[in-house]
């Protein structure tokens, strides 16, 4: 099977499932957004629903379908953790993440989106290449 | 009413993060790695994703209301702000730092991985921390 299948099929489901929500709710599928306004506030329900649907989709994928679970990632915790933490901070403090910006704000045109995605992307290049090139991946 | 909806969304959402392969954090890595021995497919994931978004958006924003709401939920037309790139500063650094941003983490606590469960505890902390560093900001 071509290398390229797989990624284009699931990013079709990935611009599907916000056409999806848009259509029949009229929002936004920002995971970032829809998970933090999942633990308080009003109409919490759909959000952590669609949560749910996320782990239903995970468990077609690996457990009907049959792909491969991706291996645990190799880093260390507290850098783990430090990474959850800026991921977190840095999604509510610029109004979205890869899906709210990316898979959907570059669909609706939006400017701003436009910046934050590739600000991300540009920060997480220059990351990848510190971590990898300046200090040999050994943290 | 929105209950059946939001999880055919999100089941389609938990679908493509791992059919395409962005809950591998191994892979993002590799992605983001243009320097190095770069994985260039999750291109791919985008690159289908928006094809999409791009093309059907201004068909369902044309309507008057979606079809369960009565309005649609849109961010404004803000401009550009300080907020908004520092946060997608912070954001892309953190995500190159484990390779996971918040939907494929989510997903990847099906695997019941140790690293999953923290990096998914950080974020919502760091989501929490929002709003005491953002008025620190503001005030100095």
């Amino acid at each position: 099977m071509n290398e390229y299948l797989m990624p284009l099929t699931g990013g079709v489901f990935l611009g599907l499932s916000a056409m999806w929500l848009l259509l029949s709710l009229g929002h936004i599928a920002g995971i970032s957004g829809i998970a933090w306004r999942s633990l308080a506030g009003p109409e919490r329900v759909w959000r952590a629903l669609f949560l749910l649907g996320l782990l239903v989709g995970g468990l077609v994928t690996h457990n009907v379908i049959g792909r491969p679970v991706p291996a645990e990632s190799t880093a260390a915790l507290w850098l783990i953790a430090a990474s959850g933490l800026l991921v977190g901070l840095g999604a509510r403090m610029g109004g979205g993440c890869t899906s709210g910006h990316g898979v959907c704000g570059l669909g609706r045109r939006s400017p701003r989106s436009l910046v934050a995605t590739l600000t991300s992307m540009t920060l997480g290049i220059v990351t990848v290449f510190i971590m990898q090139s300046m200090l040999g991946g050994s943290v | 009413m929105k209950a059946w909806p939001a999880l055919l969304s999100g089941v389609l959402f938990g679908l493509g993060l791992t059919l395409s392969g962005m809950s591998d954090p191994a892979k993002v890595l590799g992605f983001l790695n243009i320097t190095g021995a770069w994985i260039s497919d999750l291109m791919f994931v985008m690159g289908g994703a928006v094809v999409v978004t791009f093309l059907v958006t201004p068909l369902v924003t044309a309507r008057e209301a979606p079809l369960l709401a009565s309005t649609f939920s849109l961010p404004g037309k803000q401009l550009l702000d300080r907020r908004l790139v520092g946060g997608a500063v912070l954001f892309g650094i953190g995500w190159g730092l484990s390779g996971y941003c918040p939907g494929p983490a989510l997903v990847s606590l099906l695997y019941g991985y140790e690293s999953t469960v923290v990096f998914c505890l950080a974020m919502f902390a760091g989501m929490a921390l929002e709003d005491p560093i953002s008025r620190l900001f503001a005030s100095s």
